[in-house]
């Protein structure tokens, strides 16, 4: 039941933010130069940020972002963990130390110094849009690792199984073994890994986002939305500057929450 | 006896078995600690009632408490309450004023300043203040591997700076150039001691030293011996300590201030400045435009590694006065600063009395204005969009650094203006390091907003920047000639105002800088902040001036009523 209600909201929170260009009543650049900073009412319906712009036509088309976004970054982060921890897993021995360890000195890396220096070296004069690749894109080639680490050992316990040396007896090996034998076996790992990290980059963008070095003015994100928050003691006279984090949680929860309990063990 | 001890017994009821003697000497015992504890209690409490105490925040850990080697606003504020200087810039009127100086003379050639001493004035430890020191504190300041940034000030050309004693109570100091201005540098000259074994911590200012507590608090505590006393004859200063918070979160620091537990916030953002207004509009205060102004500049250094047309737009005196007019100054105003900012109207801020050029206006908001000068260059729209002469699309990109919230607005706001003319921006945030590495080394970038803090009035502390070979003059630094007959002019000038002493000729000289500036836009100035700041009800004689520091210039003379909260 939770489940279901899990993926309903998501899926009405998708649908939002696909048909945010019907559903939000003004621009997400559009400046109300003359009510900035103005509270709930009728023609904007989350007030207007310290620009005048609508913060609800912002939520939407910053939930649009977030949310095709994340998961983009986390499919191509679960890619790079398969084919790294994966293999290693599946090939053993020194391959699967070396990755090891080289999985362990990426997890060690200060990666929020490395996003912010990464950031730096990037071109200046990019679209909003590019921005908001690059960031996400950035995200994922620096996010595999945690992931690859536990398919790695995944792989490594496929490598022990019956089935696999029933496999290599009746002569399969090499590379049709692993595509054929082990990837599928590690599709819920897979699953549960992808599913997880869709979050996590969300609230990555949003750590992001919360030091200025997220995605590029005027495109809104979580991330940048969040950033409003910023004056914590501003929080009790406009409450409502709280509704890109109600939002946030809810759908990280809800990405949790929707998990089988067999994934969610994973 | 043991139980006598015991804390938590009943002292009204002798425990059993004890003789009752016992019991009343137990009780005794424990009477006369109680009331000691509780004489001490009152003794302290009574105390501290009694101390008058200012507290308020620095925002950075100071890094030295030598006077003459501050480098941050932290040890700026400690040098102020601690350091006596032989003139005070008054930071009302901004003139220069005797303090440990009766008078002083400043030679015609601009080379000797001569300064007659106050006679029976002591450092906080008790020894005697003499023209001795005066030249000792001189020899230590010109130092040059003690690498002191006002030294440097005093570094006219090639040739030491010498002090030394024409009489008793008077000191002369001879520089090799004449050296403009020279009087107001010794505002920040904190004069030492040549005898005290204690060094930089005994001190002539109002306040001193007491206690450090790395990385929590500075305890300055009354100067038994400052030599100033108020107009009925009773010695300053009224307050017996200060105390300096350590805070950087500014969050922090304006809600210890709500609570009470701070007096003063002397610099306070518009944000702040509006969240505290809407709670306790008598504590603060707006002093009108401060001397700190926000800029933006156009990259125009000959090898940045951005594409050739792209330079000759930025090169273009047309095409900068052109973004320059199609800049809505007053919606930066009133949007980024909530009205607690002007326009700015070029590179002094009205605020400086003296030196602003009060013939210049800001850049009127013409969009339509701005493309008939594009027009000029061959510019023009082409379905909406602005092309050069030669189809190049006008789209550039304006780095600020990340964090800092109102540049980002003021940025997003340029965008959208500029859009208007069918200019495409892009902007880009960067942490500081990054953002100082592009502007200042590999020169990777287009545009940029930056801020300028203006600490000094005179324009010879502006050299670094309008001078074409100083690695400050941002839009292109150290050019080994300059590279526009403007800006040779502008150096020119500079130079001219520097070399000499009379007020009239270098005013001159500095208002046809402001007007070159204005002309030829190489800084685009937006707005000038107003010195905003909060002071507590419970704090009597402060009246905020918009020159640093702005509600504690005056902290000899401040009093503290604790009930007033």
């Amino acid at each position: 039941m939770v489940r279901r209600l899990s993926c309903a909201f998501l899926l009405i929170v998708a649908l939002l933010a696909l048909f945010a260009g019907e559903v939000a009543p003004a621009g997400f650049a559009t400046q109300f130069r003359e009510m900035p900073n103005s509270a709930p009412s009728r023609q904007h319906l989350l007030g207007t940020d310290d620009i005048g712009r609508d913060r609800f036509s912002r939520l939407i088309y910053g939930t649009r972002i977030s949310l095709l976004l994340a998961p983009a970054a986390a499919l191509l982060s679960t890619i790079l963990a398969a084919l790294i921890g994966g293999l290693a897993g599946y090939l053993g021995g020194l391959w699967a130390r070396c990755a090891v360890g080289f999985v362990d000195l990426f997890l060690s890396l200060p990666w929020l110094f490395l996003l912010i220096m990464v950031r730096g070296l990037l071109p200046l004069d990019v679209s909003p849009f590019v921005s908001v690749v690059v960031t996400f894109f950035i995200l994922a080639v620096l996010g595999w690792a945690a992931s690859a680490r536990i398919l790695c050992a995944g792989a490594a316990t496929l490598r022990q199984s019956g089935f696999l040396l029933q496999a290599r007896a009746s002569g399969l090996s090499g590379i049709r073994l692993f595509v054929v034998h082990v990837l599928p076996n590690l599709r819920p790992i897979l699953l549960a890994q992808f599913w997880i990290s869709i979050p996590v980059f969300i609230l990555s963008e949003a750590n992001l986002g919360m030091l200025g070095l997220g995605v590029a003015e005027p495109m809104p994100s979580w991330g940048g939305l969040l950033r409003e928050m910023e004056g914590m003691l501003s929080l009790s006279e406009a409450p409502w500057k709280l509704a890109p984090l109600v939002l946030l949680i809810l759908v990280v929860s809800c990405f949790e929450l929707a998990l089988t309990k067999r994934e969610f063990a994973i | 006896m043991k139980r006598g001890f015991d804390a938590s017994a009943d002292p009204g009821t002798a425990p059993l078995g004890c003789p009752v003697e016992r019991s009343g000497m137990v009780w005794s015992f424990r009477s006369s600690t109680l009331f000691l504890l509780l004489t001490l209690f009152c003794l302290a409490s009574g105390l501290s009632a009694a101390e008058t105490e200012l507290r308020f925040c620095l925002r950075t850990e100071p890094k030295s408490f030598d006077p003459l080697l501050t480098s941050n606003d932290a040890e700026e504020t400690i040098r102020y309450l601690t350091g006596g200087v032989l003139v005070r810039v008054n930071r009302q009127n901004q003139q220069p004023e005797p303090e440990l100086a009766e008078s002083w003379k400043i030679s015609a050639d601009g080379k000797q300043i001569t300064f007659k001493l106050r006679s029976g004035i002591a450092f906080s430890d008790g020894t005697a203040f003499s023209a001795a020191d005066v030249v000792y504190t001189m020899q230590q300041l010109m130092d040059p591997a003690l690498h002191s940034a006002t030294g440097d000030a005093f570094r006219s050309g090639a040739g030491a700076v010498t002090a030394k004693i024409t009489a008793p109570d008077r000191v002369s100091i001879i520089f090799p150039e004449p050296v403009a201005g020279v009087d107001r540098i010794f505002d920040q000259v904190a004069i030492l001691s040549s005898k005290s074994p204690q060094k930089e911590s005994a001190v002539l200012g109002p306040f001193f030293m007491a206690e450090y507590k790395p990385g929590a608090s500075v305890l300055l505590r009354r100067n038994p011996n400052y030599w100033k006393k108020d107009s009925q004859g009773r010695q300053l200063p009224y307050l017996d300590a200060i105390r300096l918070d350590i805070q950087s979160n500014r969050d922090i620091e304006l809600l210890h201030f709500r609570r009470g537990e701070l007096d003063i916030i002397n610099s306070l953002d518009s944000e702040y400045f509006d969240r505290l207004s809407a709670v306790s509009p008598a504590l603060v205060h707006d002093a009108g435009p401060s001397l700190d102004a926000e800029e933006m500049w156009f990259n125009q250094v000959a090898r940045a590694p951005i594409p050739p047309y792209k330079r000759s737009w930025f090169r273009s005196t047309n095409f900068r006065r052109a973004i320059a007019q199609s800049i809505h100054y007053d919606d930066l105003s009133r949007v980024v600063f909530k009205g607690h900012a002007q326009p700015a109207a070029g590179p002094v801020s009205p605020a400086n009395k003296f030196w602003f050029n009060d013939k210049l206006k800001p850049y009127p908001y013409d969009p339509d204005g701005a493309l008939k000068l594009l027009g000029q260059e061959g510019f023009h729209l082409q379905n909406g969009a602005l092309k050069d002469k030669d189809g190049n699309p006008v789209e550039f990109s304006i780095v600020t650094n990340a964090g800092n919230s109102f540049r980002e607005r003021m940025a997003v706001l340029i965008q959208q203006d500029l859009q208007k003319i069918g200019i495409k921006v892009s902007v880009a945030t960067l942490d500081f390091p990054s953002l100082i590495e592009r502007i200042s080394q590999s020169f990777n970038y287009d545009a940029a907003i930056l801020g300028l803090t203006n600490v000094d009035l005179d324009p010879n502390e502006q050299m670094n920047v309008w001078l074409s070979s100083s690695e400050n003059h941002q839009w292109n630094p150290s050019e080994k000639t300059p590279e526009t007959a403007w800006e040779a002019e502008i150096d020119r000038l500079m130079r001219a105002q520097a070399s000499t002493v009379d007020p009239r000729k270098r005013k001159e000289s500095f208002d046809r800088v402001q007007a070159i500036v204005m002309e030829q836009a190489p800084f685009i100035y937006l707005v000038n902040k107003n010195a905003l700041s909060a002071i507590s009800a419970s704090v009597h004689g402060a009246s905020p001036v918009i020159l640093r520091p702005q509600t504690y210039w005056n902290a000899d003379q401040l009093t503290i009523s604790r009930g007033a909260r």
